[in-house]
């Protein structure tokens, strides 16, 4: 088998099990995939030893049962948000330089436990903190696709962006990659790859760096809507370190993945079809339920009245939640310390390590959610906030409630743009990218984001659809459904 | 509301984020630009809206007050940026 590293996780498990390839060969493609990506710069910390020792192991696994677990030699990129014990994790900030963490995170001790590889760690924004992959302290992360034969260098989408470059160039069969406000959709749609967010609480958050507590969520990113039922039921799972994830049984989604969606009630919310929106999402949103209707769903018009204010409530909550996590960046117990000045005490000491280790978005967020927590603003702002928060979330309960099964969106409101495009636009332009993803962060329900088309320049645009909360399978399904009706199969030319 | 740069400085000052003097004017430009933006929600009506604590409806789970882990103070000190003697080391607090 030639181009191993251009495999998805399905057929890569399958080709395993038969014995026609070997998790060693596959480890050793992606590794060279990598080796040869370095323009994209996706890959910030490479475990080339690591990944090879795991391959054998499960190569062994492999040989030794017929029952091996489903991600079972199948190499992975993780993105530096996780934890990983004994490898650099710096969440893209320098203020996490040289940090080696002492402990694995919940999620990627269940990929490991379920035999998978690990490659290395992904790029991504600072903390999670961006939409287009441009305030990693490592560099920006350049997009494998390019808009037909320019040679732009365009953003990956962000947080998540070293995870949707490294799956849409095939230097891994799948990454993990969060999500807080859309870090994993945006992303994988900018990409012509699948992410899923699940529901809050699905997959535990212990030793993944925190950015807003409660909107955080780990997902996989992915080749194929088959490939993410497999890494999500391996990525989730009750955990007691993890006192809000969800101790309910994880069940087989890749079994629930029939295609038939005959009878499901798919709901198109109005206040989605935001002004000056392009005429070519508008077309991808209304082909995309076109397909689901031919499909056997039945498509209904539902409407989500708090919708516009989700990205002025997410803008309060999440910065007030990331300067309370954040605090702990103190240059005490782990990370960067600058360099004191004589006569320096501890308040300097906490100032200048925050003002060297932060980038500038990190340090805006975490500025605008000391203020909103600050005495005398904490009700007009925050507390409001969490109001809002509270309707948006009734306004998908009452959706649900009248037998909406699913909801259709776009999930960008266009592809991707060139890097350094936004820079000098103020930064709520650049938040506008989560309009569609963050409500569903607020209101803690599954989301997953299917390429379905192209754009005029040749560039991948993807649609969302969002689930009841723990229906990831049936979710899983109506995606796949979509995903099999579109019949996305582009990819980027390799130019790197 | 705006913000000058005096609040923006004690914004920064609680944050214990050092900005420059002269960082602070564009600063305190950003802050508006993003605080104007959230003004939005002051045209909705809240009244009687419980603000959420938690997204999804569950108990925090209970467990026994029992000591499960300990004993790793090298694991725990192994990224100090200054460690000693089994202790975080800082600059002098109490003088």
């Amino acid at each position: 088998m030639s181009d191993l590293n251009k495999l998805g996780l399905a057929e890569a498990r399958d080709a395993l099990r038969k014995g026609d390839v070997t998790s060693v060969e596959l480890t050793e493609a992606c590794l060279g995939a990598i080796e040869g990506a370095g323009a994209l710069n996706a890959f910030v910390h490479k475990t080339p030893e690591l990944a090879l020792e795991q391959a054998k192991a499960a190569d062994a696994r492999l040989k030794g049962s017929e029952e091996a677990p489903a991600m079972c030699g199948l190499p992975l990129g993780i993105k530096d948000l996780f934890c990983t014990k004994g490898v650099p994790s710096q969440a893209a900030s320098r203020i996490l330089e040289g940090f080696l963490p002492q402990y694995e995170s919940t999620v990627t001790q269940n990929l490991f436990d379920a035999g998978a590889v690990m490659l290395g760690k992904l790029n991504m924004d600072e903390f999670a903190m961006g939409s287009s992959n441009e305030t990693s302290t490592y560099g920006d992360v350049i997009s494998p696709w390019r808009r037909g034969n320019e040679d732009t260098a365009l953003t990956p989408g962000g947080s998540s962006g070293g995870s949707a470059a490294a799956v849409a160039a095939d230097l891994c069969l799948a990454a993990t990659g969060t999500d807080t406000g859309g870090s994993i959709r945006q992303p994988a749609a900018f990409t012509g790859t699948v992410g899923i967010k699940p529901t809050y609480g699905r997959c535990s958050r212990w030793g993944i760096v925190a950015f807003a507590s409660s909107l955080d969520q780990a997902g996989p990113m992915t080749k194929s809507v088959r490939d993410a039922a497999i890494m999500l039921g391996a990525m989730a799972g009750h955990d007691p370190k993890d006192s809000t994830s969800a101790d309910i049984p994880v069940p087989d989604f890749e079994a629930m993945l029939t295609g038939d969606i005959k009878g499901k009630k798919i709901g198109i919310p109005k206040e989605y079809r935001m002004e000056g929106m392009p005429a070519e999402i508008e077309k991808l949103w209304s082909d995309g339920a076109a397909m689901l209707r031919d499909a056997g769903a039945e498509i209904v018009d539902i409407s989500l009245p708090h919708t516009k204010y989700a990205l002025p409530a997410y803008y309060v909550i999440a910065p007030a939640e990331a300067s309370s996590n954040l605090a702990r960046y103190d240059g005490v117990r782990y990370g960067h310390r600058a360099t004191l000045g004589a006569g320096d005490g501890i308040t300097e000491m906490y100032e200048k390590t925050r003002a060297e280790g932060f980038g500038h978005e990190v340090q805006r967020r975490v500025m605008v959610g000391t203020y909103v927590l600050s005495a005398g603003f904490y009700d007009a702002y925050y507390n409001r906030a969490r109001k809002v928060r509270t309707l948006i979330k009734k306004d998908f309960e009452d959706a649900f409630a009248a037998g909406v099964d699913a909801i259709l969106t776009p999930a960008t409101p266009s592809a991707a743009f060139g890097l350094g495009e936004m820079q000098d636009t103020d930064p709520v332009k650049m938040y506008l990218n989560d309009v569609f993803t963050v409500t569903v962060n607020l209101a803690g329900l599954p989301g997953i984001s299917v390429p379905t088309g192209v754009d005029a320049q040749g560039l991948p645009l993807g649609l969302q659809l969002i689930g009841r909360p723990w229906e990831e399978g049936d979710l899983l399904n109506t995606a796949y459904a979509l995903e099999a009706a579109a019949g996305f199969v582009a990819k980027p030319e390799k130019w790197w | 509301m705006s913000i000058d740069e005096s609040t923006a400085a004690r914004v920064a000052k609680l944050a214990r984020i050092r900005v420059e003097e002269d960082a602070l004017p564009a600063l305190a430009a950003e802050f508006n630009t993003i605080l104007g933006f959230i003004e939005q929600l002051n045209e909705v009506d809240v009244e009687g809206v419980e603000p959420m604590t938690s997204v999804t409806p569950m108990r925090l789970k209970r467990r026994q007050d029992a000591v499960t882990d300990g004993n790793q103070q090298d694991k725990v000190l192994a990224n100090a940026p200054d460690a000693r003697e089994g202790f975080f080391a800082v600059p002098k607090v109490v003088e």
